[in-house]
């Protein structure tokens, strides 16, 4: 998409083509002849797994609507009958929830991926940015698909996100019921959540093409962070980078299979198989797991408007990350101090992850002797989540001093990713 | 860089393996580990318990607790546990669940069902393979009446929708001889039972020795009777869990396959490369 295309159509169809709608070009200099830093590792082809994501939820989930009736009083019904006499709907629905948790698994692995090489730096700060947004409307996505099977925990985990505009000040009440179509969690909920459902994946693909276009355009970042120079430093995509994610993508296709097959409810709750009753409430409400830090966030605070806050401004802070950063290397691998404090904010993440599946008041095992209950480790977690991206980040670029780097990709490359020999260490770059 | 790929990747694996465990806490005794049949990733339903179970579940738990989400036929659908039938000495495969002739049977022993004829009128007739299973109550109401106030519950998916699944149902239906501990008020209507989340359950205990005659012979202890109908339940409740585990197996080989394959073309393919 950027720089000067090598495209050259071959017959006179593809020159007919090409001269009115030059969609092979396209795909040619996207993903063909694309050039890529030779220095990727497995970090980077998560890009490519979450695109296979992607194209199985939307299928298996337009089957799925195919059989699916979004009425509360057959919306539980269908899912089993999915399950029991659609041909393969166990299979199809498995994937599909199964699915889901992949998804994040893979987004988590992209995201600390691009916040450990810093990828979020000049100049791709729109590029991840739209990355957030997907982020965002992945998590919309997976609540509302959460919901549909209507059970215990579909129910009450509608009740109690719903619920969380109540405490915005004068509007809170006409914003929920306006969410609701009620007065309550019922079945105009359910329908317009079905309709959301579906439309957003396709928002995801609308902005998965303007994060590729926005990739496309500076090109990827690499684990070194140097910017490319000469053509030295690159590969074209394929075959290089096809092989090597179509690798990757299989690798991932065998854990998903894994859970898909062996083990296709032990990443759901049990109390989903319990029909939605909205006169009993379940013991414990839990989100999924890749909602779980943002839940910990949540009851991290005693106030309800400031819980919600917080949890929004756990995501909000990310947008604003890039001018956060105020190192001038990209790369913690040249980082000596972040890449520790990095360290600890993915501890932090999955600390907050298990702080949310645990009752507040629960002991944290080990740490009990010292009065540490869950609550107080997700509130020192929480702080060190803010503080990562408040504090440390901006100061460290004032006070770091980062090791030395190779002078190119392909410096770094015939060195074995050993930084450059001391005394030859290049002067720091801006930006790289 | 290594290091950080091996911390990450532990603490992804540790996540996703301790949410579901951490979940399931609460103050009730750990149901006792049985050696199912269907345990692992081999597993199969041992279908003569299963049929022995749907006998328990016909004879004991039907009076009370509904199957609304099965229907007759798929007590012989593949898979089913009675799929495969005994005629004149050779076992026999029903592909059809409606010309099964112990499902035609099982159908037309159960309560008749309402129907419209074809003039209109309200007639009862005998249930085919094709009908749901009788629900022993008109609408929540009246099983609330008929219990005491609490509504037993549809057993379709009872098992994928308890913590510790089968397990928990063994258990439950086994715990009920247990010594009450002091601090525990059990009021009229209620029976202590350790394995209940709070620890008292509105059903009392049903399962008596030999309540039931098994048509194979068995003797029916409680923990037989325990067994067999929560090997009925499971089914119930995944009646596909065969063939995914057969399939899973064919997925995982060629996934396999072809993962060498990439790989060996991505060694081939970069060998052309300092990188």
């Amino acid at each position: 998409m950027s720089g000067p295309s090598t495209y050259e159509p071959k017959t006179g169809f593809t020159r007919w083509l090409d001269s009115r709608l030059p969609i092979v070009r396209l795909g040619w200099d996207s993903f063909v002849d694309y050039p890529t830093p030779r220095n990727l590792n497995y970090w980077y082809t998560f890009g490519g797994i979450l695109t296979v994501c992607l194209m199985i939820q939307i299928i298996t989930g337009i089957v799925l609507a195919m059989h699916y009736v979004p009425h509360i009083d057959y919306a539980f019904a269908s899912v089993q009958r999915i399950d029991r006499d659609v041909n393969f709907g166990w299979l199809i629905r498995s994937i599909h929830a199964v699915g889901a948790s992949m998804f994040f698994l893979a987004v988590y692995m992209h995201i600390f991926r691009g916040m450990y090489y810093g990828s979020y730096k000049a100049p791709r700060e729109i590029l991840w940015i739209l990355g957030v947004v997907i982020y965002l409307l992945m998590m919309a996505a997976a609540f509302l698909g959460y919901v549909l099977p209507w059970g215990q925990m579909s129910f009450w985990g509608a009740m109690v996100i719903t619920n969380l505009f109540g405490a915005l000040p004068l509007i809170g009440e006409p914003v929920t019921q306006w969410l609701w179509g009620g007065f309550s969690v019922g079945n105009e909920t359910l329908n317009r959540f079905f309709s959301l459902h579906y439309l957003i994946p396709f928002l995801i693909a609308g902005v998965v093409g303007l994060h590729i276009w926005a990739l496309h355009v500076p090109g990827n970042n690499n684990p070194t962070g140097i910017s490319v120079k000469t053509k030295a430093d690159t590969l074209p995509f394929h075959p290089y980078y096809t092989v090597k994610d179509g690798f990757a993508i299989v690798v991932f296709l065998i854990i998903f299979a894994g859970f898909v097959f062996y083990a296709p409810e032990v990443l759901g709750h049990a109390d989903n198989y319990i029909e939605a009753d909205p006169l009993v409430t379940p013991a414990m409400i839990v989100p999924e797991w890749y909602l779980l830090p943002f839940y910990a966030i949540l009851r991290a605070v005693p106030d309800k408007l400031g819980g919600v806050i917080l949890m929004f401004a756990a995501i909000g802070v990310l947008f604003i990350l890039p001018w956060l950063d105020t190192s001038k290397v990209r790369s913690m691998r040249y980082r000596p101090m972040a890449r520790w404090f990095f360290g600890f904010f993915v501890v932090a993440c999955l600390g907050l992850g298990w702080a949310g599946a645990e009752l507040p008041d629960t002991m944290v095992p080990g740490l009990g002797a010292l009065g540490v209950d869950f609550l107080l480790f997700g509130r020192v977690l929480t702080v060190y989540y803010f503080a990562y991206f408040l504090v440390i980040l901006p100061l460290l670029g004032f006070v770091e001093k980062p090791s030395p780097r190779p002078a190119s990709i392909e410096e770094s490359v015939l060195n074995g990713d050993k930084p450059a020999k001391a005394g030859a260490a290049p002067a720091a770059q801006p930006a790289e | 860089m290594k290091t950080v790929s091996r911390v990450l990747a532990a603490a992804a694996a540790a996540m996703i393996i301790a949410t579901p465990m951490a979940m399931g806490a609460g103050k009730y005794r750990t149901p006792e580990q049985h050696n199912w049949s269907f345990n692992g990733p081999f597993g199969q339903y041992d279908r003569q318990a299963v049929q022995r179970g749907y006998q328990v579940y016909q004879q004991v738990c039907a009076a009370c607790h509904g199957i609304k989400h099965l229907s007759i036929r798929h007590l012989g659908m593949p898979g089913g546990p009675f799929e495969y039938l005994e005629i004149n000495g050779e076992r026999t495969r029903f592909p059809n669940p409606n010309d099964n002739p112990a499902v035609v049977a099982i159908a037309e022993d159960l309560f008749p069902i309402e129907d419209i004829d074809d003039i209109g009128d309200v007639i009862e007739r005998p249930r085919r393979p094709s009908d749901p299973f009788p629900y022993p109550y008109a609408n929540e109401a009246q099983g609330r009446a008929a219990n005491g106030g609490a509504y037993p519950p549809d057993l379709s998916v009872i098992v994928k929708g308890r913590h510790y699944g089968a397990n928990y149902i063994r258990s439950l239906l086994m715990g009920y001889d247990q010594e009450v501990p002091e601090d525990v008020d059990v009021r009229p209507g209620n029976y202590y039972n350790p394995y209940m989340p709070g620890m008292l359950i509105a059903m009392p205990p049903v399962l008596m020795d030999d309540m039931v005659e098994y048509a194979d012979g068995t003797p029916a202890t409680i923990e037989q009777m325990a067994n067999d109908v929560t090997y009925f339940l499971a089914w119930a409740a995944d009646p596909h869990m065969e063939s995914r585990k057969s399939m899973g197996f064919m997925v995982m080989g060629y996934l396999f396959i072809l993962a060498l394959l990439l790989y060996a073309s991505y060694r081939k393919i970069w060998s052309r490369v300092k990188h």
